[in-house]
């Protein structure tokens, strides 16, 4: 009995912390449509802010004091973010503001770093709080207690903030309908400024809650950001009773689930997010996406034309340059040329998928790393030779993309982006603790390529064939029916059903295509490294792609390849330096400021407009 | 006339308590224009929607060329032979005039899963005669996000010809467009009309459109249909000058 009651009030302790960073990133997505990747980051500076000002303030203002000035002091951060960032991208194409915030995660992983150091830092017990109570027989940490009743008074403050105040009827009218609000008079600017600093708010004290009883590392913004997403989406977008009907449905499915199942409390919680998504598919108490929200903002693109001459010399000399480049260039060169091209080819799967397709991905790591394992598992359990393992890879990922797929294309926008992260969640999870067959953490090892290929140069050019091959086809299926079809249900759902299209048939079989692509350069992937971990299934990798198509311009043909080989070489040239992340971010941030419409998509206009001037 | 392209029997849809249309049946002959109007509110688009399966009725039972649809998709439905244009427009903004009649085609064909050949090439002179008809094709290759709203109104006429429907469904075809088009764009309809033997069911707001064209009225009010004859008998019936053109003959009567 004390057990059972001690488990339910676990899972409610595990739910509130998670609520409170979850509600936060919710009414930030309803107000300003912007999906908010730094908000674990927020999170983690909320844990270290509470840290640094439990130990010095705590004698001076007392411990909840401290606690609500580090939580106010995350929101004034989510403050200046919003205002030196966010708000010169809001008009940008697509999910810019995406690329943005995930400039703020390094950046901010870096700061802490040097303020904080890399040593994880235990927190400090709430003072009065630091002992536990005896429940039939069974211990409970008193702060357990503390910390539920926590989550429990900000709900209560939350409904009475949006119901009873003039400020939060005004956000409740614009998440209903921005641009009414808008037409009102209101003055959007500020009104979205608050909004941040709220949300950042709650991260920051979600972030500051949790302290006493897990610490602060450089590791939390990454380890609650699949979580408070997944949260957000079973609850409904926007809705903050639904964030905690969701929190606390997930939190204590996983306090018994963890009973039955020990090893497999990962894979449960996305389970449960696809099972709710495919019952309700805008969550507990979310409403439908107006159609288009998410991936159609700014100017419909251009149609499609064949590359015109002089952009067809400029391709050919580019792949002549790169098939003469062992000439002269050294091993490393190559080496970072084959991970270049092996990234364009990902990159470019992806941009199918998301630019032409509609169909925005935050997993796709799941078919690249997919891909990279079911070859490795191949040469590891079965002796395969490599080439037919690298055929392997893309049939397998073919085969997720298909499963995940099926359950994907049901839903749009935000919502199947987050489903898509769900599924790759529960893939990685399945590599990381199955350690018997994947080694788990250890990844596989010893992955090399057959004699034949296993000279630099060779591999180089066996990639560069496989890669470029790759992404002339992903281009070339646009051009033909199957992706004009594609196109056509991305444009208009209503007009492609009266015209006989399947539409969801033809999305989930452009999804699985687009799989099957990432599967290819996946198979390259673990031959050229020699090994796989479970890294390239995680969300940071499926993070890199996303920013990759993004800053390369999800409007252009072009712009993965560019944004691949841009990001890639970055990240190369910077990770030499000590705090490469703090350059990386600063630089992409600068970069979504100078071209919000991608590199690619910038230079793409600039030589429209030569052309129109008739020079 | 014997054969009926369309017989409608017992059409009911309600929107949790709202009872958006009621017990609503008629039928549609070969070669028909059929006008269907109503206030407001009437359940004009809910029962267009109904009729080409992206809703599903409560009760009631749409007979197509003399084969139950009911419960079939709007694809399905579009290959029996019905074409479809929309209150708002609905073309695909990022392709061409000629590309978005090229779709059509391609989808009548059975061409969507091909890998081969570039879509554009493919049944252009077709595409091109298409448009001929509605009379744009020297617009042929601009970006449909840039046409004027009439002109996207004769594309979308153009996409519903494209499989040589024998029932064309045009939910407000003229709204939006300046008077001179509309007259237009209705003469051009009935003409292609009569060429093809086609049947139009269409709904409209513009009572001279309506009167000047249609070989028959239904009226629709609150889900209920009031009224089922010819313009000049619609035109004199009593009860739909009461609930149609109610405050219009009070402000008449005040003037």
């Amino acid at each position: 009995m004390g057990f059972f009651i001690v488990q339910v009030l676990t899972g409610l302790s595990s739910a509130a912390a998670v609520f409170l960073v979850a509600s936060g990133l919710s009414i930030i997505f309803g107000v300003t449509r912007v999906v908010n990747f730094a908000h674990g980051s927020f999170y983690m500076l909320g844990a270290f802010f509470a840290y640094t000002f439990t130990s010095h303030l705590t004698s001076v203002v007392g411990f909840w004091v401290a606690m609500l000035l580090s939580a106010i002091a995350v929101g004034l951060i989510g403050v200046v973010v919003e205002i030196l960032i966010l708000r010169r991208v809001y008009q940008a194409p697509e999910l810019f503001q995406l690329v943005a915030t995930f400039g703020v995660i390094l950046v901010i992983q870096d700061l802490a770093l040097l303020v904080w150091g890399a040593e994880d830092l235990l927190g400090p017990l709430a003072p009065g709080l630091d002992s536990t109570v005896n429940i039939f027989g069974t211990l409970l940490p008193e702060y357990d207690l503390a910390l539920i009743a926590l989550s429990l008074i900000v709900l209560v403050a939350l409904w009475f903030l949006f119901n009873r105040t003039r400020w939060g009827c005004l956000v409740r009218a614009a998440t209903e309908d921005r641009e009414m609000v808008g037409a009102l008079g209101v003055n959007q600017t500020w009104l979205f400024t608050g909004t941040f600093f709220l949300g950042s708010l709650l991260a920051g004290l979600g972030g500051a809650a949790q302290l006493p009883k897990g610490g602060a590392s450089l590791l939390m913004d990454f380890e609650i950001l699949a979580a408070i997403f997944v949260v957000v989406v079973v609850g409904g977008m926007g809705s903050i009773l639904g964030a905690y009907l969701a929190a606390v449905l997930i939190f204590e499915f996983n306090a018994f689930g963890i009973l039955i199942l020990p090893e497999s409390t990962l894979v449960l919680m996305f389970l449960l997010m696809a099972i709710v998504l495919i019952l309700r598919p805008w969550g507990l108490l979310g409403k439908p996406e107006a159609p288009g929200q998410l991936g159609q903002v700014g100017p419909p693109e251009l149609p499609y034309q064949s590359a015109s001459r002089p952009l067809r010399i400029i391709g050919i000399l580019f792949v002549c340059f790169l098939f003469s480049l062992p000439a002269f260039a050294d091993d490393f060169t190559l080496v970072l040329a084959i991970e270049m091209l092996i990234m364009s080819l990902f990159a470019a799967s992806l941009h199918f998928a998301m630019g032409p397709g509609g169909m925005v991905s935050f997993g796709h790591a799941a078919f690249f790393g997919g891909g990279a394992y079911a070859a490795a598992l191949l040469v590891s359990h079965a002796n395969a030779p490599m080439e037919v393992a690298m055929l392997f890879a893309p049939l397998m990922s073919g085969v997720l993309a298909l499963i995940v797929g099926w359950f994907c294309v049901r839903l749009s926008g935000v919502y199947l982006a987050m489903l898509t992260m769900a599924f790759a969640q529960v893939a990685w999870s399945i590599v990381f603790q199955w350690d018997a067959a994947t080694g788990g953490d250890d990844g596989i090892l010893g992955i090399w390529p057959s004699a034949w290929a296993s000279d630099r140069m060779a591999y180089y050019y066996l990639t560069l064939i496989a890669s470029v091959g790759g992404i002339l086809i992903l281009r070339h299926v646009l051009f033909t029916p199957f992706g004009y079809a594609m196109r056509a249900v991305r444009d208009s759902a209503v007009r492609s059903e009266s015209i006989g299209i399947r539409v969801s048939r033809q999305k989930w079989l452009a999804f699985a295509f687009s799989g099957f692509m990432a599967g290819i350069a996946g198979g390259l992937f673990v031959f050229s490294k020699g090994s796989v971990f479970p890294d390239e299934m995680a969300i940071p990798r499926s993070f890199d792609a996303l920013i990759m198509v993004l800053l390369g311009g999800v409007k252009t043909l072009w712009g993965p390849v560019t944004g691949a080989s841009v990001f890639t070489w970055l990240h190369d040239e910077i990770s030499r330096f000590e705090y490469w992340r703090l350059l990386l971010g600063t630089l992409i941030i600068a970069i979504v400021l100078a071209f919000p419409q991608g590199i690619a998509g910038f230079f793409g206009n600039w030589w429209h407009r030569l052309r129109n001037k008739g020079i | 006339m014997s054969e009926t392209s369309l017989q409608i029997t017992g059409l009911s849809k309600s929107f949790g308590g709202v009872q958006a249309v009621m017990d609503v049946s008629f039928s549609l002959h070969p070669g028909e224009l059929l006008a269907l109007i109503g206030p407001n509110g009437a359940g004009k688009t809910t029962c267009f929607n109904m009729l080409n399966g992206q809703l599903k009725p409560d009760s009631g039972s749409v007979m197509l060329f003399s084969k139950e649809t009911v419960g079939l998709k709007p694809a399905d439905i579009w290959r029996l032979g019905v074409g479809r244009t929309f209150q708002i427009t609905a073309t695909y903004s990022s392709m061409t005039v000629c590309e978005n009649v090229q779709m059509a085609l391609l989808s009548d064909r059975q061409q969507l899963m091909s890998f081969t050949r570039r879509a554009s090439r493919m049944y252009r002179p077709e595409a091109l005669e298409l448009l001929k008809q509605v009379g744009i094709v020297e617009q042929e290759d601009r970006p449909c996000s840039t046409l004027a709203y009439g002109d996207l109104k004769r594309v979308e006429l153009a996409v519903a010809l494209a499989n040589n429907p024998r029932l064309l469904l045009m939910d407000e075809p003229t709204a939006g467009m300046a008077p001179k088009e509309r007259v237009e764009l209705m003469a051009l309809t009935a003409d292609i009309v009569k060429e093809r033997n086609l049947s139009v069911l269409f709904t409209e707001h513009d009572m001279d459109v309506v009167f000047a064209h249609a070989d028959r009225i239904l009226v629709l009010n609150r889900g209920k249909l009031i009224a089922d004859d010819t313009p000049e008998n619609v035109r004199n019936n009593p009860e739909v000058r009461m609930v149609y053109l109610g405050t219009e003959t009070e402000e008449i009567a005040h003037a």
